[in-house]
């Protein structure tokens, strides 16, 4: 079963309408019974980092994300918030610390040393460049733009995860996988028909 | 250099399309599920869905019809009208949208604007301006959809919800808007470069030479488009 986690700050029904449209079944939850019997799992995201930590936190479901997580090896797909979740830490709040599954902070974009000064969020399309295991873009081209909306991205303290790369001012990385974990920065369930088929990797290859 | 954004304005009332001309004048367009699917097979860049009634009629937000629209939408939309609580945010959220577009409240209640940026996101939260220029000053803020002057300038108003936390911008020129006589280069220009958050700008869009300009030469991270794409037969929108 297909568990979309909802921790009450979720995109939620963007994620179960895309997936409905690819013709799977899922469900949405916050019980801790049901995302403990998941056989796949999304964390989606829109909102703040501290929020989003402390909901989880307080709907009682840090510990048994772990579990399935690291102990189970259940595949789980973070998008976006619910990808720098995956972190040790953001700069968007200091105060709480991410489930350090991938060793990479979250920090702000910072142009102060480019000579040339973007917008900050990044909202829009982005071509994302794959690189290392691509098994999560199987059938999609290997440049290919995505839809973006952070001020916020990943910085990997040991790049061997990294799997997608974008440019916004510089290069950072769009999206990871080590082993069952997947994180993605950008929306592949507002991305159109090849963010469908990302989600459809996920479910069918994982 | 990043792409701008091409971003179809849909105003609804009730549970029709619409299309206004300086904010008056509404024409009747069509069916909103039907424009969003014509703009799912363009593959156009993002949404925006403005209520034009709520605000002024104090209804809630349409959620029944909100959720249809969602579901057929396969890229990134915004609500915005009559917006007056984060419940309300969390709720729209919830249906599938990625952002809330705040206009009169932002200006009636700045606490709020920073509330709901800390409780969603900076990235979710945009706030409208509505500007009209004056005879002899600077363009002016109007709220309650364009029906009442607030006295505010434009640029320090844009600068004031910047510093509130808030993500983006959509910047409207009710002078232009409907007319399709091309963007207010002047006013984006000194919004844009005011400020270091995205600007959408709207209001006035004829074809897609006004659409490069706005971007590359105003600097407006997006163009908003209304009547250049609902009426031309050309691009068959709708």
């Amino acid at each position: 079963m297909i568990v979309i986690v909802d921790y009450k700050t979720g995109n939620i029904a963007s994620v179960k309408n895309a997936i409905d449209k690819i013709g799977f079944t899922s469900t949405v939850s916050s019980d801790p019974n049901v995302i403990g019997n998941a056989t796949k799992l999304i964390l989606p995201g829109v909102g703040s980092f501290g929020n989003g930590v402390k909901m989880i936190q307080s709907l009682g479901l840090w510990d048994v994300l772990n579990k399935k997580v690291i102990d189970d090896k259940t595949p789980i797909l973070g998008i976006c918030l619910g990808a720098q979740i995956m972190t040790n830490s953001s700069e968007e709040d200091m105060m709480h610390k991410g489930f350090g599954w991938v060793n990479a902070e979250t920090v702000r974009f910072n142009f102060n040393d480019k000579t040339s000064k973007m917008k900050v969020p990044n909202i829009g399309w982005l071509e994302v460049k794959q690189c290392g295991d691509d098994k999560i873009y199987h059938g999609i081209n290997d440049i290919q733009s995505f839809y973006f909306s952070h001020s916020y991205h990943f910085s990997f303290n040991e790049d061997s995860s990294i799997n997608g790369m974008a440019n916004y001012g510089y290069n950072f990385p769009a999206s990871f996988v080590k082993n069952n974990i997947i994180g993605i920065q950008f929306h592949p369930e507002k991305s159109h028909s090849f963010g469908l088929n990302l989600i459809k990797n996920f479910i069918t290859k994982y | 250099m990043t792409n701008y954004r091409t971003i179809p304005i849909i105003l609804i009332k009730g549970n029709g399309v619409y299309k206004s001309i300086n904010f008056k004048k509404l024409n009747y367009i069509g069916d909103p599920l039907n424009t969003i699917k014509i703009f799912n097979d363009k593959g156009a860049d993002e949404l925006i869905i403005l209520d034009i009634n709520a605000t002024n009629n104090n209804t809630e937000p349409n959620y029944g019809l909100l959720s249809n629209l969602a579901y057929e939408c396969n890229m990134p939309i915004c609500y915005g009208g009559g917006i007056k609580s984060l419940n309300q945010i969390e709720k729209i959220l919830s249906l599938g949208y990625e952002k809330i577009s705040l206009n009169t409240i932002a200006f009636q209640n700045p606490k709020f604007v920073m509330e709901a940026c800390k409780n969603f996101g900076s990235s979710t939260i945009v706030v409208s301006i509505d500007t009209k220029k004056s005879m002899f000053s600077s363009p002016k803020v109007f709220i309650n959809s364009g029906t009442k002057s607030t006295g505010v300038d434009a640029v320090s108003y844009a600068r004031a919800i910047e510093s509130l936390g808030v993500g983006e911008i959509l910047l409207n020129s009710i002078d232009r808007d409907g007319t399709m006589l091309g963007y207010d280069m002047n006013l984006v220009q000194s919004v844009s470069n005011a400020v270091q958050i995205p600007v959408i700008a709207c209001g006035g869009a004829n074809n897609w030479e006004n659409i490069e300009d706005v971007t590359q030469t105003a600097k407006a991270s997006a163009a908003g488009v209304g009547s250049f794409f609902l009426y031309q037969k050309s691009h068959r929108a709708v």
